[in-house]
């Protein structure tokens, strides 16, 4: 199988969390697509560890799942502190910090 | 065309439609749902690429710890029966017109590239005892530093989410 099929694979699952980032309100959300692109990095990496040989990306993979637990588990106790303060997690209501 | 390459295309279709799910879906819960059915497919991908190790752990950490913890938060916030407010439609409009202009950028540049094909077979490289031997030889620094990484994170989640 070439390798271009898993490039294009996760070319578009990229594609679509960036599209989701953009067009959606709901914070939660946000994230999740953040999460899918994270996802779509990590299934070109091993794509191209398999192609190379090398052990090395499987590692970095290894890593990049680290830093998104450790990530999420931030985020979403930030997020549940919005909810408290505002009663919402619109994004849009996050341009004004302050109060 | 052999089995590898049907499982390939049966598990790219279902990861796609179920990401455009994840996007679309109005309940953030069917969100989270479809977000999984994502997760294991790209671990079948995994396992297809002869990355068991990965695939294991990418289960266990995404489908078995971050993914409950999202449907914590929303079940907690009580948000699956509220209407989300939505964007406007211009600019969800200019949303799906930018990820389709990075999705064309992305394609042009890359289908020029010079690649080849995937080895057939199964190799030794995804197997425990190698990543063990690379992950405690090559890279036992980033190793430790991201335990410290997870005591700061660890720490910083429980001063966040403290009332005061």
């Amino acid at each position: 199988m070439p390798i271009q099929n898993y490039i294009w694979l996760s070319i578009a699952l990229f594609c679509i969390g960036v599209t989701g980032v953009l067009i959606r309100r709901n914070a939660i959300i946000v994230f999740m697509c953040i999460e899918l692109m994270l996802n779509a990095v990590n299934l070109l990496l091993v794509s191209l560890s398999k192609y190379h040989h090398d052990a090395s990306a499987q590692i970095f993979v290894f890593f990049i799942m680290a830093v998104a637990a450790a990530e999420v588990s931030v985020g979403l106790a930030i997020i549940v502190m919005v909810y408290r303060h505002t009663k919402s997690v619109d994004v849009n209501i996050l341009n004004r910090l302050k109060n | 065309m052999s089995l590898p390459v049907i499982l390939f295309w049966i598990l790219a279709v279902i990861s796609i439609l179920s990401a455009i799910g994840v996007v679309m879906a109005k309940n953030p819960v069917h969100s989270v749902l479809l977000l999984i059915v994502t997760f294991f497919t790209i671990a079948g991908l995994y396992i297809l690429l002869n990355a068991q190790f990965l695939a294991v752990v990418h289960i266990i950490v995404y489908a078995g710890a971050i993914m409950v913890l999202f449907l914590f938060v929303i079940m907690l916030m009580n948000l699956n029966a509220s209407g989300e407010p939505q964007k406007n439609n211009l600019v969800k409009f200019a949303g799906v017109i930018s990820g389709g202009i990075l999705l064309i950028v992305l394609v042009a540049v890359l289908k020029q590239a010079n690649t080849g094909m995937l080895a057939e077979g199964s190799d030794h490289i995804g197997l425990i005892q190698n990543l063990g031997q690379a992950l405690f030889k090559d890279f036992v620094l980033p190793f430790e530093v991201s335990s410290i990484l997870f005591l700061s994170a660890m720490i910083g989640a429980i001063v966040i989410g403290k009332r005061e």
